[in-house]
């Protein structure tokens, strides 16, 4: 690879590039699923190929191909200097990348059992038992079940010196059951919805997350969702579980603080954000027990967002982002970290594949746990009158991400610090600052979980990129609830 | 990209690795190119050249026990990487519990198309678009600029173009081939208060007017500075286009065949049924001069023209061949009208079935159509929207929706653009939506971000569902 990389890079420079970084990327996917008692999905993808980014005339170029001989590379390489070129008739200001120390590396995510040499039998074997014990709860009505995973290979060079290489083993798997009555369609997800939960792990995730031992529980919850009460609309008090709020943390403060939004370069598709520049370090985004880091280095856990370098070569990092309600950090990379003052990126440049040129993205986003210990049981017990929401069913926030809206598959009232009726159709809804204050409790690291959302889109062309979210059950105080069924019921 | 010969030829070496009792190949090949720009200067710029080789082999297909098929991709053209994908797939698909419902891989005679267009082939390919680069698509992103600069504003936005070809060969015989570009100009404009967007895709470059785009982005940025809050509550809007595309698109996985035997379709119990309005009528057909893509589905059978919605009825669905099989044997299928496959399905083994992608919306009857500028003119008192962004589902069968307005709304009173106002969040139902409509202006073609490009009019819908405000 290093040859190829050597040639991506000299083409590059003799072509007037006065920087160039080339990534090789060789991937392996493979993708399972089930649908009621079928086969949804049986496939294996492999991709290969490189993607060269320079800087020539004081501006970008980038160009991708998958023709790896010793012509395609050049012309690859010389088409990016050529783009470069072009993108430099329509510029506002040279570009300035802040340092980063060249880097030789070796890194591998944690892996103890390669999914990929677990047979595909067994794999089907465990999905077609979980789709059996889910219809056989009378009022099932369709079963999904997947498993998926994914070996990524890069190779990185750059003219700066650096030759890094990194492999990533991603496990994902997760069930749901829909129950379809009357003029109704109800939903349970386990370990999470869309598709379940993520990590940088090997096969072992498979066997942490017990999957089988859950799907009598998940089908019955589906069903009973038809007879339970319709959540009631007002202001409540609201305990969110963790997976609900790892994804609260994900559009209400991970996609807020990617610098380049806030520099408007996503003004187009993604959207803006409120964390204007006048912000940082004086906005009170959350009460002072919110403490939010994004952290990608391997200390963190199995994140999506856990590595050792960025696709731009700098080292993984630890910032944070918010401390003790204190907006403190922006995601940023080398050529937006000079918006903030600061000296050295934060190591946030990622990119899908080798196809897709690297942009600002989340690592991992977590909220820290409580100090003090407080487990959701206690939580609840100290509740008077609130409701218990669990597992996402649909989000969406506005483009400068003030104004969000998410629907929960199952909500629980609390009353008398007691875990009473089940609703159905739980939603709530408000503004991100003025949510993040109004929290008021966080359980313990004994509750925390780090999620995985595979599923992030952002940039044009689009690219879908696995963010991490650790997160511990908490309450919010004061929260409207049920808007998303006002003047449709 | 790899020409029609090349693809047969990588074909045949398939045929020749693979041991299994069918082999079908989906090939796709081509080069795209994207220009990005914020802050009136450009800051990315991308091109890439791909090929991605999909292979399915089946074995055992119409035993006593069952079938059994599976898939593998890759991108390396190589022999030795030819032989591995073919016993990959193959591999794949012996270890996997039969399918008594599977199909053999159809044969020519049963992908051909009746009574359509061509023998069922589109010409989509413009040889001047796919000619264009970047220094071109940087002029142009420069006069897109100067509007910005003229009016006081910021751009941000793409210039995008692309050239490819999709193929799909079979063992019995079955060869389709499809070539296509594109071309797509998407523009925000900003001030410090407001913005405005406009975006336009087409195969022909030449359809599009980057300058005239920007000019319509730019006056929406302008006229909604210093926007005025109103409170939430059921309003009259006016959708643009864009806005009706991006709302719209939630339903189309709906009216698929498998969607209703999985019951996961808000269809369930309601086709043949007048769901919607008298003015609503919605075909799917990919031959439209307006529309774009191939005119075949993921096993080559040849797209047939649906009348998804007639005059408010639902009517057609679609159909994959093994979702109309099964349905044919299903206890829904007196219920659900004409069954026949319809050239809609998904490449094979896959999740969700098949969908109708090409969406006509027939406008209003001829004389009878608004343009924007009509409808505002007879509306006393409403919301103009130019696009929407976020849209999620909140209940699946009553088809509520929920989502923001965006880059564009406007408060309509005495039949005039009075001001911008602040953004709205909704929560909808789209089949109370489609029965409130209004007014109807001629279908055009659209482009959003939340739904695939579309032919649909802009609509005076009553009673929208407005429930929140947000702080721009």
């Amino acid at each position: 690879m290093k040859e190829i990389g050597s040639l991506a890079l000299d083409t590059a420079k003799l072509r007037g590039a006065t920087l160039a970084e080339a990534r090789i990327v060789d991937e392996r996917r493979r993708a399972l699923a089930t649908r009621n008692g079928r086969i949804g999905s049986a496939s294996d993808s492999e991709s290969l190929g490189i993607g060269v980014r320079v800087i020539a005339d004081g501006s970008f170029g980038f160009a991708a191909t998958d023709d790896l001989t010793r012509e395609g590379v050049q012309n690859c390489a010389a088409q990016a200097v050529q783009i470069a070129r072009a993108s430099a008739r329509v510029k506002s200001a040279e570009l300035h990348l802040v340092p980063e120390p060249a880097h030789v590396a070796e890194w591998a995510s944690p892996c103890r059992i390669d999914p990929f040499g677990i047979s595909i039998e067994k794999n089907l074997e465990l999905l077609f038992a979980i789709d059996t014990e889910l219809r056989k709860v009378k009022g099932v009505t369709l079963a999904e079940t997947g498993m998926n995973f994914r070996r990524y290979e890069q190779w990185f060079y750059s003219t700066e010196g650096s030759e890094i290489h990194q492999t990533f083993v991603t496990t994902g798997a997760g069930y749901a059951a829909h129950s379809f009555a009357g003029a109704e369609i109800q939903k349970r997800s386990y370990p999470n919805s869309f598709g379940g939960q993520y990590q940088n792990k090997g096969y072992e995730l498979i066997e942490e997350l017990q999957l089988l031992d859950h799907a009598g529980a998940v089908g019955e919850q589906a069903v009973a969702l038809h007879s339970a009460d319709q959540c009631p609309q007002g202001k409540f008090d609201v305990i969110l579980a963790s997976d609900q709020l790892s994804l609260q943390i994900h559009e209400s403060i991970g996609h807020p603080i990617e610098l380049d939004r806030v520099l408007g370069m996503e003004a187009n598709f993604a959207g803006t954000s409120f964390l204007t520049l006048d912000k940082l370090r004086t906005l009170k985004y959350g009460s002072d027990l919110v403490n939010v880091v994004a952290d990608a280095t391997e200390l963190h856990g199995p994140g999506l967002g856990t590595f050792a370098f960025d696709d731009e070569g700098v080292a993984a990092q630890c910032t944070p982002i918010i401390t003790n309600g204190l907006f403190t950090g922006y995601l940023t990379s080398r050529d937006t970290s000079p918006f903030v003052g600061a000296t050295r990126s934060g190591g946030c440049l990622r990119a899908e594949g080798w196809n897709r040129l690297p942009i600002v993205r989340m690592t991992n986003i977590s909220i820290l746990p409580g100090e003090s210990p407080l487990s959701l049981e206690q939580l609840i017990a100290s509740t008077d009158h609130g409701i218990l929401m669990e597992t996402n069913r649909s989000w969406s926030i506005d483009d400068k991400r003030y104004n969000f809206q998410f629907s929960c598959e199952m909500g629980w009232e609390i009353l008398g610090g007691k875990r009473q009726r089940m609703l159905k159709n739980p939603s709530y809804s408000g503004i991100s600052t003025d949510f993040w204050n109004s929290m008021d409790a966080i359980c313990s690291r004994d509750e925390w979980k780090l999620w995985g959302t595979p599923n992030c889109g952002k940039g044009q062309p689009q690219q879908v990129m696995g963010t991490g979210h650790g997160a511990a059950p908490a309450r919010f105080r004061g929260i409207t609830v049920g808007t998303a069924y006002k003047g449709n019921s | 990209m790899l020409t029609r010969d090349q693809a047969s030829a990588i074909f045949d070496k398939l045929r020749k690795y693979s041991s299994a009792d069918e082999v079908e190949l989906l090939i796709s090949s081509g080069r795209s190119a994207l220009t990005r720009f914020a802050n009136n200067a450009i800051h990315q710029n991308v091109a890439e050249e791909s090929h991605t080789l999909s292979v399915r082999t089946s074995i055992d297909v119409g035993s006593a026990t069952g079938g059994r098929t599976a898939r593998a991709s890759t991108n390396k053209l190589d022999d030795d990487s030819l032989r591995r994908l073919a016993q990959t797939a193959e591999t794949l698909g012996r270890t996997q519990q039969a399918d008594p419902d599977l199909l053999p891989m159809p044969t020519p005679d049963e992908v051909a198309g009746a009574e359509l267009d061509g023998d069922g082939i589109v010409q989509r390919h413009v040889e001047r678009t796919s000619r264009i680069d970047a220094r071109e698509r940087a002029d142009a992103v420069s006069r897109i600029v100067d509007v910005a600069k003229k009016n006081s504003l910021v751009s941000a936005g793409i210039y995008a173009t692309s050239e490819f070809s999709e193929g799909l060969f079979n063992s019995h015989g079955v060869a389709k081939w499809h070539e296509q570009t594109s071309a797509e100009v998407s523009i925000t404009m900003m001030g410090d208060t407001s913005s405005g967007w406009q975006k336009a895709n087409s195969p022909d470059a030449a359809d599009l007017d980057p300058v005239k785009l920007a000019e319509v982005a730019a006056e929406k940025a302008v006229r909604s500075a210093n926007p005025i809050e109103l409170p939430p509550g059921k309003y009259t809007v006016i959708l643009e286009p864009s806005a009706v595309l991006d709302i719209v698109g939630f339903m189309l996985w709906d009216f698929s065949g498998s969607a209703l035997l999985e019951q996961r379709s808000f269809l369930n119990d309601r086709v043949g049924t007048k769901l919607f309005g008298d003015n609503i009528t919605v075909e799917d057909d990919v031959y439209h001069p307006l529309q774009t893509g191939a005119a075949f589905d993921g096993e080559g059978m040849t797209r047939q023209r649906l009348k998804l919605i007639d005059k408010g009825v639902v009517r057609e669905l679609a159909y994959s061949r093994g979702a109309a099989t099964k349905m044919r044997h299903s206890e829904l299928a007196a219920k659900v009208g004409s069954v026949t496959p319809t050239g809609h399905g998904f490449m094979l083994p896959n999740e969700m079935g098949e969908a109708p992608l090409n969406i006509v919306f027939s406008g209003a009857e001829a004389g009878s159509a608004q343009t924007v500028d009509q409808m505002i003119a007879s509306t006393e008192r409403g919301i103009l929207v130019t696009r929407l962004w976020y849209i999620r589902e909140v209940d699946p069968y009553e088809k509520i929706l929920t989502g923001m307005t965006r880059d564009g709304t406007f408060l309509v009173e005495h039949s005039k653009v009075q001001s911008g106002v602040r953004n709205f969040r909704f929560n909808q139902s789209l089949i109370q939506m489609l029965r409130n409509v209004e007014a109807l202006g001629q279908a055009v073609r659209a482009s959003g971000e939340e739904s695939i490009d579309m032919v649909v009019p802009p609509m005076t819908v009553r009673e929208f569902n407005l429930t929140e405000t947000t702080k721009f």
